[in-house]
């Protein structure tokens, strides 16, 4: 692929060559790749639940407390009203995803606009917004998440406003720190001496070489938002409207001596996708931090 | 020419003692889970469930009521009504005394209920506006004398309703902060021992109780566990005896039943008759159209929700009334489970798939379970359901500023429609501020004269005319949607005899509970 277009376009030749030499290093992790792996399945599940399930997950099909395995179609058993696990299990993943990918967007949003401002012009304005973001820091995540969704009344959307204002302080951090080092760089040098103004080299020449810590914070970053947001619906703070693995667990804590299905499936998910999450992140750093993962092997 | 119910009450009381099923051994220590912990032990001040759930051994009333309610000896050992029901005279029963030894008398009576109740006891205080004077007539006897016939006066004189209260201990003191509330006098089986505040009550028995050989235990234990879970452990490794109704989660009662020497009951609730049922803010929206109500009859699942959620236990209600209290009657339109039906009235009334909330009843996993059924059968029959997620405080706001569509609750009924029914239908009762009025802001002058006129009618079987016309009434129109007849399941060892006899339960005491050890 990169001989045959690197005559005519050699930017284009370069770049599919960086993103070959990236696959490259990220296959050489194999967690990495297990961990892909598993978590295209997740998306895949999500994807296709109305498929599998065409009806809703609330709906009571079975009888109750029917064991995993027992009758056929329901692998994975019923809940205390005869609702499907599976069902919950598909349409839990769609949430798990959504709020998990979409907090996160929300936090890098606030993290890199706060970072990017107080690293590029210091001083004072610097001062202040690490104040605030430490502010931030001070305050355990998960209590004032809590609050935050008891205060908007708990919906997909307050959880997943609460999660990103929670989740943003270590991006601006890392950002801030990104900035600092380079801003004294001589292509920065260069482009205020063309007299190129500060948000065009804010967001064209510095941003995007701080991209690479970024995006593996990101994809641990979701794992994280996916964590809080089941910690959340298993305390009851979730979206009653839509069914989510951290609600089936907290459904199923008061049952869990007679029906250890009920909370052990969705256990088993939330684990399998934090960990896919984590494995990926793993590779996303080999692969695009090449020299620090070469020096930890 | 006096009626004379005594007589009847005499012969009833010859056959409870003249049968006894088996021969009662004395003895024995009962551990019985309290929950939450009561904020105080003295009856005529407090009168919460815990509270009556403990105290109830304590303090006695006039008359104790079987489970049909049929109202029997307590402290009274007979009664008389004139026979326009507006005179009714109290025969007390000789050589009781309180438990530091001063004779019981009818001085206490009066003073109990008019002067020391009606200040303490906001639901009695209600009740006893229909009475014009409350007098001793000698140390044995006393007289209430109403303004007019009051059909369920004798159902006030429930030990909740009315506990008599020591009149030489709080004649004349500020009776909230009298320093004898935290060590309380009465007249009951047992008396009080100690309370170690977060961890048990210790009550002991009566050695002077007026029922002669009563109570056969020695001594009971309360213990305060506030964790549901623990509750459940407790009972399992045997550090408690009884787990009285909503001590533990619906979901735990069949494990906990099924272990080896464990009864349970749903008896015990007849006078409480706890009736749920979804609020339905008339106001606004579908909801003000009669069709989309009943809609919503035929769309809820009820025996479902019975048999699932509830164990099997209660009963599916006709209507406003339940079947345990007086005047109900079942010959009412009925609504079984048919979301045909419902989907037609839908279609029929033009209804536009509006969003309608639902708010659940914050009182943990069954009632989260209960609205999460609902909302499916509502969704199934087409109507557009969104649950809303609320606290206690919340659930308590929404409903007093009427700013919810459905939301679900439970009332006691007290054994007669006029003290527990007509409050959530009289269009006299819309206030703001209250979640225990109409609430549903449902207006019908018919149904209020109906309802204004059986509280006062006289005799029975007038009252029972009034009271069918009015329930048929209301449950053509729906104005809010009953769900179940409450049992509360109290689970306890099946060697725990003679527990539960009577329409409060455990609330009453344990004057009849002996252990088959």
């Amino acid at each position: 692929m990169a001989t045959t277009t690197a005559s005519e376009k050699p930017q284009r030749s370069a770049r599919a060559q960086a993103f070959a030499d990236f696959c490259k290093r990220f296959a050489r992790n194999k967690g990495a790749v297990v961990g892909l792996v598993i978590l295209l399945a997740v998306v895949l599940l999500a994807l296709i639940a109305p498929l599998l399930y065409p009806a809703s997950p609330w709906q009571m099909v079975q009888r109750p407390f029917l064991p995993p395995m027992a009758t056929e179609g329901f692998w994975f058993g019923t809940d205390t009203l005869g609702r499907d696990i599976g069902a919950g299990l598909a349409y839990g993943a769609r949430i798990s995803l959504i709020v998990g990918i979409v907090s996160t967007v929300v936090a890098l949003t606030i993290g890199v606009t706060i970072g990017a401002l107080a690293g590029y012009y210091g001083g004072y304005l610097d001062d202040a917004l690490m104040r605030f973001t430490e502010f931030f820091q001070t305050i355990p995540n998960f209590a004032l998440a809590i609050v935050l969704v008891a205060i908007f009344q708990p919906s997909t959307t307050s959880v997943i406003i609460a999660i990103g204002i929670v989740s943003w302080p270590p991006v601006a951090r890392l950002v801030r720190g990104e900035f600092l080092s380079l801003r004294s760089r001589e292509f920065v040098q260069a482009s205020i001496v063309l007299g190129q103004s500060n948000g065009h080299i804010i967001t064209r020449q510095i941003l995007p070489n701080t991209l690479s810590p970024v995006i593996v914070m990101a994809s641990l970053m979701i794992a994280q938002a996916i964590l809080l947001e089941s910690s959340l619906s298993f305390l009851g703070l979730g979206d009653p409207n839509t069914m989510s693995w951290g609600y089936m667990i907290g459904a199923a804590r008061t049952v869990i001596r007679q029906a250890w299905w009920m909370s052990f499936f969705p256990g088993v998910a939330i684990l399998l996708t934090v960990l896919a999450l984590n494995l990926v992140g793993e590779g996303l750093n080999d692969a695009l931090n090449p020299r620090l993962a070469r020096k930890g092997r | 020419m006096l009626r004379r119910i005594c007589t009847l009450a005499a012969v009833a009381a010859a056959t409870a003692l003249a049968t006894p099923a088996m021969a009662q051994t004395s003895g024995g220590t009962m551990n019985v889970v309290i929950q939450p912990e009561p904020p105080g032990l003295m009856l005529g001040i407090t009168q919460n469930g815990p509270t009556q759930m403990v105290a109830g051994n304590i303090y006695e009333s006039l008359l104790r009521y079987d489970t049909e309610l049929n109202p029997m000896p307590s402290l009274a050992e007979s009664w008389e009504v004139n026979e326009d029901g507006t005179v009714y005279t109290f025969k007390l029963k000789d050589g009781v005394t309180w438990h530091d030894g001063e004779p019981f008398s009818a001085a206490d009576v009066v003073f109990s209920a008019d002067v020391f109740l009606r200040e303490t006891h906001p639901r009695l205080r209600v009740s006893l506006q229909h009475v014009e004077t409350i007098e001793a007539l000698d140390d044995r006897t006393v007289q209430f004398t109403l303004k007019q016939p009051f059909g369920p006066f004798l159902g006030i004189f429930e030990v909740g309703t009315m506990p008599m209260v020591p009149k030489h201990i709080y004649e004349g003191t500020d009776f909230k902060n009298n320093p004898m509330n935290a060590t309380p006098i009465g007249t009951g089986p047992f008396k009080f021992a100690e309370w170690e505040k977060g961890s048990y009550i210790r009550l002991v028995k009566n050695e002077d109780y007026h029922v002669e050989g009563q109570p056969y235990l020695d001594e009971i234990y309360w213990h305060v566990i506030p964790d549901a879970a623990s509750r459940s452990v407790a009972y399992e490794t045997g550090k408690v005896d009884v787990l009285p109704g909503g001590s533990v989660e619906n979901f735990d009662v069949q494990r906990l039943v099924d272990l080896e020497n464990s009864c349970v009951t749903g008896k015990g609730w007849e006078y409480f008759a706890p009736h749920a049922w979804l609020w339905v803010n008339n106001r606004e929206g579908p909801m003000a159209d009669k069709r989309f109500r009943q809609a919503i009859m035929y769309a809820l699942d009820r025996e479902f929700a019975k048999e699932v959620i509830w164990n099997g236990l209660g009963q599916v209600p006709t209507g406003p009334v339940s079947s345990k209290t007086r005047f109900y009657t079942d010959d009412v339109r009925q609504y079984p489970h048919d979301p045909e039906k419902a989907k037609e009235l839908l279609a029929e009334m033009g209804y536009d798939g509006t969003p309608i909330r639902l708010l659940p009843l914050p009182y943990g996993e069954t009632w989260q379970r209960w609205a999460e059924a609902v909302r499916q059968n509502l969704q199934e029959a087409g109507i557009a359901v969104e649950m809303v997620a609320t606290d206690v405080a919340g659930w308590n706001q929404k409903l007093a500023e009427w700013d919810y569509d459905l939301a679900f609750t439970y009332l006691y009924q007290y054994g007669d429609p006029a003290l527990g029914v007509a409050r959530t239908y009289l269009s006299s009762n819309i206030a703001k501020g209250s979640q225990w009025n109409n609430v549903e802001g449902y207006v019908n002058e018919e149904v209020d004269r109906l309802f204004n006129e059986a509280a006062v009618a006289f005799p029975d079987s007038a009252r029972q005319e009034l009271y069918t016309e009015v329930q048929q009434i209301l449950v053509e129109e729906v104005p809010v949607a009953w769900l179940l007849e409450i049992e509360f399941p109290t689970i306890h060892r099946c060697d725990v005899k003679d527990l539960v006899d009577t329409a409060i339960g455990v609330n009453d005491g344990f004057r009849n509970a002996w252990l088959d050890r």
